[in-house]
C-alpha cells in the first residue's frame, strides 16, 4: 500500500514535468497544426541554459544560496529556450508556412537532431550526463508513508500554477482571444485585424518559456542533465498532448498527469519493470485513440470552410 | 477627391481557374454599392481579394487613392475595411461578447464598451445572450452577430457577403433594414447579394457580375427596371 502511494506521488511529479512540456506541443499544434518534434529539445537546451548560467555566470556567493541562484538560473534557461524557439520559428517554420504539411514535420525532426548534436559538440563535456546543482531546499516532504523531495514538490506546484495562469491568459486576455480565434478560423481572425505572425510567435514564446522552466525543474529533481532528456521526455509530453486532445490546454495537463501515473504505476507493478514503463503509456494512448480518436478533451473535427 | 474604394481591372485566379476577370468598380463614401450575380460569378472572390485574403493576378485596389492590394489582411482591416464573410464565419466556441471584442481587436480607444452596447441596442437578442456561445445560435442570430462584429471595428467601408443567405423573409427584412440604418449613420457599404431585388432596391450603385466580368452597371433603381436584369436575376421570364 505504501509503495502504491509512493508511486502515485512520483507519478504526479513526473506528470507535472511532462505537463509543462506538453503545453508547448498542444499550443503550437492548435495554432499552426504542426507537431513540433523539436519542442523536446527546447526543453533540453533550457536545462543546459540554466546549467550554463550557474557554471559560468553566477559568482560563488550567489551559487551558495539557492534562493538567489534559482531565479537567475531560471531566467537563463528560459531566455535560451525562447531565443532558440524564436530562431527556429523565424528561419525554419515560417518559410514553410504554406508548404505541404510533411515539410515542416520533417524539418522539426531535423531541428531536433541538430539541436542535440549542437549541444553535444559545443557544450563542454556534454558527451556524457552532467551533474546539475541543487537549486532548491534539500530533503523531503514526508506525508505519512510518502516522501517527496522538495524539488518534486516544486514541480507539482509550479506546473499547476503555470497551467492555470496560461489557461486564464488564453481565456481572458486580448492576445489570448487572438490565439483562440486563429486556432478556430485563421482567415476570419485575419479579417478581425489579427496579425497571424504575432500570434504564432507568441505561441512559440509561451511554449518555449514553459519548456525552459521544465528544464530547470528537471535538472534539480533528477540532479543531472543529458542530451537525450528532451527526446525521452518530449515523447511522453507529445503523447500526453495527443491523449488529452491536441490543441486543448486542459487536455494536455490532464493527459500529462495520466501519463506520469501510468509510467510509475506500470513501472512498479507490470512485467518488465521501469525498463518497459513506456509500453503501458502507449497501451493507454492506443486505447484512448481507438475509443476517442480526438483525445480526451479534443474537438471532434476542426470546422473549416 | 478619390473615391473611398476603387477596384481597377481586377483579375483573380485559383491556380489555372480565373474566377475574376478584369472587374472594375468604385464605391463612393456614404453609398451602398452592390455586386449581384449568380452563384460562382466571382463576388466572394472579389471581396476576399479586397480584404487581403487573396492576391490579385493583375489589377489594382485603391483605398482613397492608396493601393492596398499588396497589404496583409490585418493591415487592410486596420486601414478601415471590414469584411463580414460569406457563411458568417463566427467563432463558434466563443461567446457573443468575445466575438464582438474580436471585431474591435485593433481598436485602442475607450469607446469599445459603448459600441458594444450599440450593437446590443440594435439587436437586443444579442444582448440577452451575450455570454452564450455563438455556435449555438440560429442563422438569423448568427447573421446579426456577424454584422455587429464587423461594425465593432468602426470601419469606413463595410463589406457584407450574402448577409441574407439562408434567412427567413422576416429576418432578411431585418437585415436589410439594418443595412439601410447603417448607411444613414454614415457607413459606406459594399454589399454582395443573390437576393438581387432587395439589394438593388437600396443600392445607390450596382454592378452585375457574370462569369467573373461586370456585365451591367448603374444606379440600383435603374437596374431594377432593366429587362435584362429582371430576366436573369429577378426570377421573371
Ligand atoms: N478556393 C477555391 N479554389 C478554386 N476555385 C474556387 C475557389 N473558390 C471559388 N472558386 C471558383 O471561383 C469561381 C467564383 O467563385 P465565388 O467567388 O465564390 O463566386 P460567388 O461568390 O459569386 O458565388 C467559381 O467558379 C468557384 O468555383
Ligand atoms: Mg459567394
Amino acid at each position: 500500500m505504501s509503495i502504491l502511494l509512493q508511486q502515485l506521488a512520483n507519478g504526479v511529479v513526473q506528470g507535472g514535468l511532462i505537463a509543462l512540456i506538453a503545453l508547448g506541443y498542444t499550443m503550437v499544434y492548435g495554432i499552426i497544426q504542426l507537431i513540433n518534434f523539436a519542442h523536446g529539445e527546447i526543453f533540453m537546451v533550457g536545462a543546459y541554459g540554466s546549467l550554463a548560467t550557474y557554471t559560468w555566470l553566477l559568482p560563488q556567493g550567489i551559487k551558495d544560496s539557492w534562493v538567489l541562484s534559482l531565479p537567475l538560473m531560471l531566467l537563463g534557461g528560459v531566455v535560451v529556450a525562447v531565443v532558440i524557439a524564436l530562431i527556429m520559428e523565424r528561419f525554419a517554420y515560417r518559410p514553410l508556412r504554406n508548404a505541404p504539411r510533411l515539410a515542416p514535420l520533417i524539418t522539426a525532426l531535423g531541428i531536433s537532431v541538430a539541436l542535440q548534436e549542437a549541444v553535444r559538440t559545443f557544450y563542454p563535456d556534454a558527451t556524457s550526463a552532467l551533474r546539475f546543482p541543487r537549486v532548491f531546499a534539500e530533503g523531503n516532504l514526508a506525508l505519512g508513508p510518502i516522501s517527496v523531495p522538495w524539488s518534486g514538490v516544486l514541480i507539482i506546484v509550479v506546473s499547476i500554477v503555470l497551467s492555470v495562469l496560461l489557461q486564464v491568459y488564453i481565456n481572458r486576455s486580448r492576445m489570448g482571444r487572438a490565439m483562440r480565434a486563429t486556432a478556430q478560423d485563421p482567415d476570419t481572425a485575419k479579417l478581425m485585424g489579427v496579425n497571424p505572425d504575432r500570434v504564432i510567435v507568441l505561441t512559440f514564446v509561451l511554449g518555449a518559456a514553459l519548456a525552459g522552466v521544465a528544464g530547470l525543474l528537471y535538472g534539480s529533481y533528477i540532479t543531472n542533465v543529458n542530451i537525450d532528456m528532451g527526446f525521452q521526455t518530449g515523447i511522453f509530453a507529445f503523447t500526453a498532448a495527443v491523449l488529452g486532445g491536441v490543441g486543448s490546454i486542459r487536455g494536455a495537463v490532464i493527459g500529462a498527469f495520466i501519463i506520469g501515473l501510468v509510467k510509475t504505476i506500470g513501472g512498479q507493478y507490470m512485467p518488465g519493470g521501469t525498463q518497459y514503463d513506456y509500453v503501458w503509456i502507449f497501451v493507454v494512448l492506443i486505447l484512448v485513440l481507438v475509443f476517442r480518436p480526438q483525445g480526451l478533451f479534443g474537438e471532434p473535427e476542426r470546422v473549416r470552410a | 477627391m478619390s473615391p473611398l474604394l476603387e477596384v481597377r481591372n481586377l483579375s483573380v485566379a485559383y491556380g489555372a481557374i480565373e474566377a475574376v476577370r478584369d472587374i472594375s468598380f468604385t464605391v463612393e463614401a456614404g453609398q451602398i454599392v452592390s455586386l449581384i450575380g449568380s452563384n460562382g460569378a466571382g463576388k466572394t472572390t472579389t471581396l476576399r481579394t479586397i480584404s487581403g485574403l487573396l492576391r490579385p493576378a493583375s489589377g489594382e485596389i485603391l483605398l482613397e487613392g492608396e493601393p492596398i492590394h499588396a497589404q496583409p489582411a490585418h493591415a487592410i482591416l486596420g486601414a478601415g475595411v471590414a469584411h463580414s464573410p460569406e457563411g458568417r464565419r463566427l467563432f463558434p466556441r466563443m461567446t457573443v461578447e468575445e466575438n464582438l471584442q474580436l471585431g474591435a481587436y485593433v481598436r485602442k480607444d475607450d469607446g469599445v464598451e459603448k459600441d458594444m452596447q450599440r450593437v446590443y441596442d440594435l439587436f437586443p437578442v444579442l444582448g440577452e445572450r451575450r455570454h452564450n456561445k455563438a455556435g449555438l445560435f440560429s442563422g438569423g442570430e448568427q447573421q446579426m452577430l456577424a454584422m455587429g462584429r464587423a461594425m465593432m471595428s468602426k470601419p469606413r467601408l463595410l463589406m457584407l457577403d450574402e448577409p441574407s443567405m439562408g434567412l427567413s423573409p422576416i429576418m432578411t427584412q431585418l437585415i436589410f433594414d439594418t443595412i439601410k440604418e447603417l448607411k444613414e449613420q454614415g457607413t459606406t457599404i459594399l454589399l454582395v447579394e443573390q437576393n438581387a431585388l432587395a439589394a438593388l432596391a437600396l443600392s445607390d450603385q450596382a454592378y452585375v457580375i457574370d462569369l467573373g466580368r461586370t456585365t451591367l452597371q448603374g444606379p440600383g433603381h435603374e437596374l431594377l427596371a432593366d429587362q435584362r436584369v429582371r430576366d436573369a436575376y429577378l426570377g421573371e421570364s
